[in-house]
């Protein structure tokens, strides 16, 4: 059957189930029902501190079939997802699905365990390295399912992804389980996206390499919600925790964009006092922030908050008296977690928080401005985030579906072609976020804007910047580039890209 | 135009293509194209080749190129250029 | 920008510059000189330029490059050919060779143009003549770093050390009615710096000033743009004038002045650059 953006998805798949397809945005708003949580409960006789990961996976009474999660607020530098899966390959576990926020380079061994039948599923909202590119070969035998961060916030609150046991990489842990991740020598600062796993998992556990004395101050997880507490040597690399993290784009093209950008933004009559402001870690999305940072200065606008990962571009913006507040999910860099350390007007929200659509009011629904990247736009303004123009998996939502369907101005800044590729095209190889999110797309050689936003077409008319239809910037790069040949696909899905309302956008299949 | 000795043009950066140029022992024209879009533009890439060594009158050649993405002006001028090199 | 670099060739045009300089000169080493210059050639055939002024810095005249480049790059027709260190002589001959390569390729006669650089004693000390030598040159860049060189001086950010070469060549070029380019600020990350120096070369005269940074871009041309005021002023003087015309007035006054032809051009320039900048 198709969905309403035109794109092909069965109504039932393995490994799946029965497809609800994606309608739009908030189509699916309206009464919902949270899970029951099932615990055991804790005496005061009872010890939580366990001796190692054996004894862990002894006492959560670790099978076959179960679901186990993780975040990924030590990204690349992470050190407990793999340690975990290996303890449980070992004891010759089989059938595991892997619910983990996100997956980086640094999970590689998966590839072993998936090959050996430890791991049969994945669920996660982000990957990128050998794992994503194994599964878009198709080594799992059905398909990964790809959320975004508020998306699974939302499946795990409505029990749609139940957790068996949540493992916590706890940069600082008491004996008891109140965890936070401001301390340590593996310190990542907020843990949004470990929340809902320890409010919602049968069996939480902390793994931590810094058990401190009870109780811990502050307490970002409650102990309230912790099982067993374990200690291991290490449970991250510094170096690679804040990994990933871009520095401002010195690219005159990138440079220029930004510039665009800004005159877009302004030009809207968004930029004033009290507004709010969300923009990507990559290297043209901080200069946005940078030509923003220079205009609000030059006109003395206070804004009322900045989201999203935080990285040290932002916290520069949040001292100088830009934002009064910051609603921070991670911490990208060390500058972020000295910042959340220091001030309460630094706030950590949860991915629930953050971009949940099925609670009382997410973060997003507040967003004035949102900037993001894209891998391909089509001609309806749909963007690709998760695959490349290759058709493998290089990525994933993250936030993007979710911030783009909250905010009042969605901005998606990119390069027109990436070496010979142009950036927008006829069809996108997959959607993640629809294009009635989508209003702005800004590039070096044009600026295109949704139609159905016309009171932001007639405030760009009055300016000088270049506003061409769609249509015509996707032949301004084709005159350059030549057209590329379509990707072949076979009929295989390796993946299943769920919208953050729990319906399917689109799946990705397996390229020739 | 023949290709007396061995010849290189380009350099390995973004948007540009590195030839690598040498006399065919057998005859005929030799393209070893690699490239970081090779499905997308792989065969527009080997026709803008074949089609520069035609107007260069070259019949005998082994072409090898690695492509980082470079545009078809790109690539006909750093193929001339191994060539008249190769002279 | 360097010539040999396809990415920076693409992207020349869209940087915000009026005119981009294509190097097959100074950025470019002697090995590359071949690549360079066949790569400016199907660049110039292919890519799309828009308004943009294409110009193309070819190799000294004496040097065993500059025949071939002139040859090759005239024929797929830039809007002008930039030549370094050039002399009166140089620059006939050079003229000789694009006479007949306009009329072998079936160009308008005199279509391409010629920027000579001053950069050095001699270049300096003969700017007029060298100006007046060949009806092509329609602007002349100062060269700040060669020509210190060529005088055994230290080069400074203050430039205080050129400010006769920057006098003169500013007065020459008024003189003949063509555009003074100042020599670029080498400072990639001093804004400020650029800032006075560009204003410096704007209070002498200058009609623009070269950038070796799409990052000097923004400043330069604010600058050089006229201030709201000017602008405003300038349109009532347009106004004015229209109406002077409409009664069938010759001569007009504004705010109590006399308005005559100097002031009346004065007005069409401002108005014109504003439009080119995009201000209006």
């Amino acid at each position: 059957m198709m969905n309403i953006l035109g794109r092909e998805i069965p109504e039932y798949i393995e490994g799946y189930g029965k497809v609800i397809p994606f309608e739009g945005t908030f189509k699916r708003a309206g009464i919902k029902v949270k899970k029951e949580v099932k615990l055991n409960s804790v005496t005061p006789n009872d010890k939580k501190v366990l001796c190692g990961i054996e004894e862990v996976l002894e006492k959560v009474e670790l099978a076959d079939g179960m679901t186990i999660s993780f975040h990924h607020h030590l990204r690349n530098g992470d050190y407990v997802l793999n340690l975990v899966v290996a303890a449980i390959a070992n004891r010759g576990i089989k059938n595991i699905t892997l619910a983990a926020s996100s997956l980086f380079p640094n999970n590689v061994p998966l590839i072993e365990h998936i090959k050996n039948g430890v791991i049969t599923k994945i669920v996660t909202n982000y990957m990128s390295g050998p794992i994503a590119q194994e599964v878009s070969r198709g080594i799992l035998k059905t398909p990964v399912i790809m959320h975004t961060h508020g998306g699974r916030a939302r499946a795990i609150e409505s029990g749609d992804l139940h957790i068996d046991v949540a493992f916590i990489a706890a940069p600082t842990s008491d004996n008891y389980g109140n965890i936070n991740g401001l301390y340590g020598r593996s310190a990542c600062g907020a843990l949004g996206y470990a929340v809902a796993d320890a409010q919602c998992a049968d069996k939480v556990v902390a793994v931590t390499d810094n058990l401190v004395a009870y109780p811990t101050c502050p307490i970002e997880i409650s102990q309230i919600y912790v099982d067993y507490v374990v200690q291991v040597d290490s449970i991250g690399d510094p170096a690679g925790i804040v990994s990933g993290t871009t520095k401002i784009t010195n690219d005159p093209v990138g440079l220029k964009i930004a510039k665009m950008t800004s005159d877009v933004m302004v030009a809207t009559g968004l930029v004033k006092n009290e507004m709010s402001f969300q923009t990507g870690a990559g290297g043209i999305s901080l200069a946005v922030a940078a030509e923003l940072k220079k205009y609000m200065k030059q006109h003395g606008i206070v804004g009322s908050f900045a989201s999203g990962g935080i990285t040290g571009y932002i916290v520069d913006m949040f001292k100088e008296g830009l934002f009064r507040t910051l609603f921070d999910v991670q911490c990208f860099d060390l500058q972020a977690i000295q910042s959340y350390v220091s001030t309460h007007k630094h706030q950590r929200m949860s991915a629930s928080m953050y971009g949940n659509p099925d609670n009382k009011g997410a973060v997003v629904n507040n967003l004035d401005i949102v900037i993001l990247g894209a891998t391909e736009i089509d001609m309806n303004f749909n963007v690709n985030v998760t695959t490349g123009s290759d058709g493998a998996i290089m990525g994933g939502s993250g936030g993007h579906s979710d911030t783009a369907a909250g905010a009042k101005l969605t901005i998606i800044v990119t390069q027109l072609m990436k070496a010979r590729l142009p950036i927008i095209v006829d069809r996108v190889t997959n959607v993640t976020t629809p294009g009635e999110s989508i209003d702005v797309i800004v590039t070096e050689r044009g600026i295109a804007v949704n139609p159905r936003r016309t009171d932001i077409i007639e405030k760009l008319k009055k300016t000088n910047l270049p506003i061409m239809a769609i249509e015509e910037l996707k032949e301004v790069a084709e005159k350059m580039t030549g057209k590329p040949k379509a990707i072949e696909l076979t009929d295989e899905i390796v993946a299943v890209i769920e919208y953050r309302d729990g319906s399917v956008i689109d799946v990705v299949r397996k390229p020739l | 135009m023949q290709i007396n000795k061995p010849a290189k043009a380009g350099t390995m950066e973004s948007n540009d293509i590195y030839i690598m140029i040498m006399p065919s022992p057998k005859g005929g024209i030799e393209i070893n194209l690699q490239s970081i879009v090779m499905k997308q533009f792989g065969e527009e890439m080997e026709k803008v080749i074949l089609d520069t060594l035609k107007e260069l009158s070259v019949e005998s050649i082994i072409v090898n190129a690695q492509d980082k993405g470079a545009l078809n002006y790109t690539i006909k001028a750093r193929i001339e250029t191994a060539v008249k090199r190769a002279q | 920008m360097p010539g040999n670099n396809p990415g920076m060739l693409q992207n020349a045009g869209i940087l915000g510059a009026d005119s981009i300089i294509l190097d097959l000169e100074d950025a470019v080493s002697l090995t590359e000189k071949d690549s360079a210059r066949i790569l400016v050639r199907e660049a110039l055939k292919n890519v799309e330029y828009g308004n943009v002024e294409v110009v193309v810095r070819v190799n000294p005249f004496n040097s065993e490059f500059a025949k071939v480049d002139i040859d090759e790059i005239a024929r797929v027709k830039p809007n002008a050919l930039m030549i370094p260190k050039a002399t009166e002589e140089e620059l006939i001959a050079i003229d000789k060779m694009l006479i007949n390569i306009e009329s072998e390729e079936g160009f308008d006669a005199g279509s391409i143009k010629l920027i000579p650089i001053v950069e050095t004693a001699y270049g300096l000390e003969n700017v007029y003549s060298i100006i007046k030598s060949c009806d092509r040159i329609v602007a002349v860049l100062l060269g700040g770093e060669d020509l210190t060189s060529d005088l055994g001086i230290v080069r400074t950010k203050e430039g205080g050390e050129i400010l006769y070469a920057r006098n003169k060549v500013a007065v020459a070029c008024r003189a003949m009615k063509v555009d003074s380019i100042d020599t670029p600020f080498t400072d990639t990350n001093d804004f400020e710096g650029l800032e006075i120096d560009t204003r410096k070369a704007k209070s002498l005269g200058f009609t623009g000033k070269a950038a070796i940074s799409p990052k000097h871009i923004d400043t330069i041309q604010y600058v050089f743009a006229p201030s709201e005021a000017e602008i405003k002023h300038a349109r009532r003087v347009l106004e004015a004038m229209e109406e002077a015309e409409s009664e069938g007035k010759g001569v007009f006054s504004l705010d109590g002045k006399m308005v005559d032809a100097p002031i009346i051009n004065r007005a069409k320039n401002t108005v014109e650059l504003a439009r080119l900048l995009g201000l209006i």
